[in-house]
């Protein structure tokens, strides 16, 4: 910058056709090129291409992992439903055998009631028929003790036990 | 610069090239080939840059990058990106060298920018070293891998019988004025835009001292300040024009039937 107009041309020429510094620029210009060049062939491209390549790489594997994630949660919600669904067929299944089970209890107890009124009744009948046996009898002693008296005193000529006997249980059969 | 200025009082003294003299760092002896020069110091400079950012901000080699590694791979991918939307994976062999004009053009043009810097890549020895590099590489590779099918790319197969040879012979004009239109476009580029800034920065040091309290020096230096934003998208532009010009002229050699 500071340069005064020394330059051949003497300062009215364009520096950029001024060849005597084409040597120059071209000597320092190649050097470059090659000190670039190996730079980036061998520190640059190397390693920002590794790197991009292991993002990619750390990214898929994220995305293959949240798929990953994905379907066990999917099997996770299947197991929960089948589980679910089993158990409401085994609530089903229990209720339907508890049922049963207590209608099969029941049809026992109502069979046990049952029997039990049924041996009620009988002996009740027994009862009944005993009473009704001593009644029926206690009804011929007094017939037959009546009669016998009534015939005693209207006739006691032919007063026969046994003839009177025989005829109130002939007349309490009718 | 100001002493000159001082000498020929407040005129119209602009020297807008001569931020582009090469000059010898250590005294004024004559510039020899290997005579270390501001050219040498910025290539250092942009090198020196180079490794900053794409190889100390990358050391961490983070699967979640910092800053620095994100703007790293951010030109990795986007200088690949190019490479295979043009050529194809076949150009993917030929990555560093691409790489390497990239990131060389994009920090010397950028660097080139700084106030009192000297921009490597306005000098049409330097591109035309760059352009004629990437032709001479691009027909050899070309020669290389089709033998004389290469001379497809000069027979357009599809036009009319009768025109083939005119097109031929534009299509080889054409093709030798590529590494013109490849240098001279960066070097023109970046020539001109920090010659009109230099020319506004003569205008603000004119206006400065001639009007009153130096009022005059608000429009040029929004002038400057409009062209170097527009400047800094000028030179990123042509680094990646640079790059991409490379690409298809890559893609002429790895495919020649168009």
């Amino acid at each position: 910058m500071a340069s005064e107009t020394t330059a051949e041309g003497g300062g009215v020429g364009l520096p950029q056709l001024d060849f005597s510094t084409f040597p120059n620029q071209i000597f320092w210009l190649v050097l470059s090129l090659v000190v670039v060049y190996i730079i980036v062939s061998k520190v640059i491209l190397p390693r920002i291409g590794g790197v991009l390549e292991e993002r990619h790489s750390v990214i898929s594997d994220y995305i293959s992992q949240a798929a990953d994630f994905k379907k066990q949660a999917e099997e996770a919600e299947a197991d929960y439903e089948a589980a679910l669904a089993q158990a409401r067929a085994e609530a089903l299944a229990i209720a339907v055998e508890t049922k049963a089970e207590i209608q099969i209890e029941l049809n026992k107890a109502v069979a046990k009631a049952d029997a039990e009124i049924a041996a009620k009744t009988a002996e009740s009948e027994k009862a009944i028929a005993v009473v009704r046996e001593s009644a029926v009898e206690n009804v011929r002693e007094v017939a037959l003790a009546t009669t016998a008296e009534i015939v005693a005193a209207l006739m006691p000529s032919v007063s026969d036990d046994a003839a009177v006997n025989k005829a109130v249980t002939a007349r309490m059969k009718g | 610069m100001a002493a000159e200025e001082n000498a020929t009082g407040a005129t119209l003294n602009i020297h807008p090239m001569d931020q582009f003299q090469v000059y010898s760092l250590f005294g004024d002896g004559p510039v020899h080939w290997y005579t270390p020069t501001n050219v040498t110091l910025w290539l250092f400079i942009a090198i020196v840059a180079i490794v900053l950012l794409m190889v100390i901000a990358t050391r961490g080699r983070n699967v979640v990058p910092s800053r620095g590694q994100s703007v790293a791979e951010l030109i990795y991918s986007f200088v690949r990106g190019m490479i295979v939307d043009i050529t194809g994976e076949a150009g993917l062999k030929y990555f560093p060298y691409i790489m390497t004009l990239f990131l060389l053009i994009l920090f010397t043009n950028v660097l080139g920018l700084l106030p009192y810097s000297f921009t490597v890549t306005s000098h049409i020895a330097v591109t035309g070293v760059l352009a004629m590099a990437v032709f001479m590489a691009v027909t050899l590779l070309g020669f290389v891998l089709n033998g004389t099918k290469f001379l497809k790319i000069f027979w357009i197969s599809e036009a009319p019988l009768v025109l083939r040879p005119i097109l031929a012979m534009i299509e080889i004009i054409s093709y030798f004025v590529r590494p013109v239109s490849h240098s001279v476009r960066l070097a023109g580029n970046m020539m001109a835009g920090h010659a009109v800034i230099k020319v506004f920065a003569g205008f603000a040091a004119m206006l400065a001292a001639t009007t009153p309290l130096g009022v005059g020096l608000v429009a040029p230096i929004v002038a400057i300040m409009a062209m170097y934003g527009l400047e800094l998208l000028v030179v990123v532009i042509q680094a990646y024009v640079f790059t991409i010009l490379t690409c298809v002229y890559l893609k002429d050699a790895l495919h020649p039937g168009h």
